[in-house]
């Protein structure tokens, strides 16, 4: 004969079970979040990714001068008036030719890409797996209606003379263009502009 | 002594240990060549581990150390050189014989029923030995290891929205730096290996679970004699003794190369690598270690980024899927029929052609070839459920055969 106390409550322990699981698991994921925020860039990591000043007077037309910021190959490219009349004849052979796509501040969304119509700053990326492209000014050099542009030893991407992706590669978006802003005439600010810092 | 070993027995299952799994562990009598690239991986894990340790031991994780120290090891340490060279060539080999283990269980069916589990915890080890395998090459930080660490962190990126943020948890920083080669380091050395050496005890538990397959495919518990199959043997003596040969012979195979080619004619160790890591530099050419090239020749199939690391993803998890796919009433390619037969083949030619055009440089030729191979890997998996259930398949016997 079994009295009231002896008779196990099934649904109560049920219930229990389920309230310690689920106490133990928010401990679970609460205790994650330190573990998971430690890959994050440390504060002296990001320290070092502060905005830099650079000085482009020594560019030349139609050289590059490649200058590293945040472990990134930062572009300044001083484009002739030849290489800019190239721009729009290649629309067509495009992927995003009016820079729809995010990849500039609001103030390079134009057909060169940048504040002043001769200099190119780009993040020289590959948008594909982030591979530097290499920059080939030559026309002809990389195929025979090659106006000039960057190319992409990885993977074959190409970009013309503003960062814009050509279709049909691997590379899916233009160059990205930093935020960057003329402190004066020669100097050019890096990762920061009258909106804010960051890339 | 006889009194140390009572003592010892009664406090632990040693000799209750020893039975059930090695002289009281009865394997199918029939096992061939292919059967030992299970013993060859072990083998290979337990020299990996130790050569490893050596290593770190003279190894500096950090961004202008890394580099030099791995010459230190090769010039200064005593046998470095050879150390090193073992550690290199091993992780090479262990690919080799991983490979071979994987499609001796794809040819003869030993993913059936009741093995999927069995499988499903040996692709979880390919899969964390490939981690393993790129995060150790990116520690000698030349121009392949830091563009390898470039290019796979940005699969990261390909996930829309939040990509990007991952791509930067990873690295530890806004581009691959010093400190994403310092996590690689702790979870190359720490991490990958002891999840490795967790899974392949679980690998082998599973396996003594169900028992081995053989090339027949046919299930020897099905006649017993004594509560004995009469098609199997003792593990102990007879395979630890076969496996003993074998080792042998491997060794001095794995010797050879260790000694007289560890570069391997640059496809275990890449010239581009002896060149310090340059983030404003990318190489002319680059490619993954061989064991990863057929994946990166279906991600360069792709013209499309998110696409292609999706397709690249699912030729691995094709692999998982594996157990479910084939609906054959046979296990062991001996029975299977023709269409089955044709299949293997032409996925065999399809695999090692991606793995060949993933080393090379791209061209429209090989890019069309990639994308017939692609197609033609894909093709094996997704119609498996369709071939193997229509098709004729040969009487399979009762007993084993040889």
């Amino acid at each position: 004969m079994t009295t009231k106390d002896e008779v196990i409550d099934k649904e109560r322990r049920c219930f229990i079970r389920r309230a310690t699981a689920a106490v133990g698991g928010v401990g679970i994921v609460a205790a994650s979040v330190p573990f998971i925020s430690y890959w994050m860039p440390s504060a002296d990591t990001e320290a070092a990714s502060a905005p830099i000043k650079i000085d482009i007077s020594t560019v030349q037309a139609g050289q590059q001068l490649t200058v590293p910021w945040r472990g990134q190959p930062i572009w300044f490219i001083r484009r002739t008036p030849e290489m800019l009349d190239t721009l729009p004849l290649l629309n067509s052979t495009l992927r995003d030719p009016n820079s729809d796509e995010p990849q500039q501040p609001s103030y390079a969304r134009n057909i060169h890409r940048s504040i002043k119509p001769e200099m190119l700053v780009a993040i020289g990326i590959c948008t594909h797996l982030g591979c530097v492209p290499t920059y080939r000014p030559d026309k002809g050099s990389i195929s025979p209606a090659w106006l000039g542009g960057f190319y992409c030893p990885c993977h074959g991407s190409m970009y013309d003379l503003a960062g814009r992706v050509y279709s049909g590669v691997p590379a899916p978006l233009n160059l990205r263009i930093p935020r960057h802003m003329y402190v004066s005439e020669t100097e050019i600010m890096i990762g920061q502009d009258s909106e804010g810092e960051g890339e | 002594m006889q009194r140390l070993l009572a003592w010892f027995y009664a406090r632990y299952p040693w000799q209750e240990f020893m039975n059930n799994h090695l002289s009281g562990y009865y394997a199918p009598r029939n096992f061939n060549f292919w059967y030992y690239f299970g013993s060859f991986s072990l083998l290979v894990l337990v020299s990996q581990i130790f050569t490893g340790i050596w290593l770190t031991m003279e190894y500096i994780p950090v961004s202008d150390g890394a580099f030099a120290s791995v010459q230190h090891i090769m010039r200064d340490v005593r046998f470095g050189w050879l150390i090193r060279f073992m550690h290199t060539t091993g992780a090479s080999a262990f690919f080799v014989v991983v490979y071979l283990h994987m499609y001796r269980g794809l040819i003869y069916g030993s993913y059936q029923k009741p093995r999927e589990l069995l499988w499903l915890v040996g692709m979880l080890i390919y899969l964390v030995l490939l981690l393993e395998a790129f995060t150790g090459y990116v520690l000698p930080w030349g121009q392949m290891s830091f563009w390898a660490a470039e290019v796979i962190t940005s699969f990261a990126s390909a996930i829309p929205y939040i990509g990007k943020g991952i791509m930067v948890w990873l690295r530890g920083d806004y581009s691959v730096s010093g400190v994403t080669l310092h996590r690689f380091f702790a979870l190359h050395v720490i991490f990958f290996p002891l999840l490795i050496v967790g899974i392949v005890f679980v690998h082998l538990v599973s396996l003594h679970k169900v028992g081995s397959n053989n090339p027949d495919g046919i299930e020897i518990k099905d006649h017993k004699k004594d509560g004995i199959p009469v098609d199997g043997i003792p593990f102990h003596p007879y395979y630890t003794v076969k496996d003993i040969l074998g080792i042998v012979v491997f060794l001095f195979v794995f010797c050879t190369i260790l000694f007289f080619a560890p570069k391997f004619g640059g496809l275990f160790l890449e010239p581009e690598n002896y060149i310090p890591a340059n983030p404003l530099q990318t190489p002319e050419h680059i490619t993954p270690a061989w064991y990863m090239t057929p994946f990166y020749a279906i991600l360069r199939a792709i013209p499309n980024k998110l696409l292609g690391v999706i397709a690249m993803a699912a030729a691995i998890a094709m692999m998982f899927i594996l157990p479910w796919l084939d609906r054959s009433k046979v296990r062991s390619i001996r029975y299977k029929g023709t269409r089955s037969k044709i299949a293997i083949t032409a996925f065999t030619i399809c695999f090692i052609g991606l793995g060949y055009l993933g080393h090379e440089p791209v061209s429209p030729l090989y890019t069309f070839l990639a994308r017939l191979f692609t197609a033609g890997y894909f093709a094996f998996f997704i119609f498996m459920p369709f071939y193997t259930a229509t098709e004729k398949t040969h009487p399979v016997p009762e007993r084993l055969t040889e």
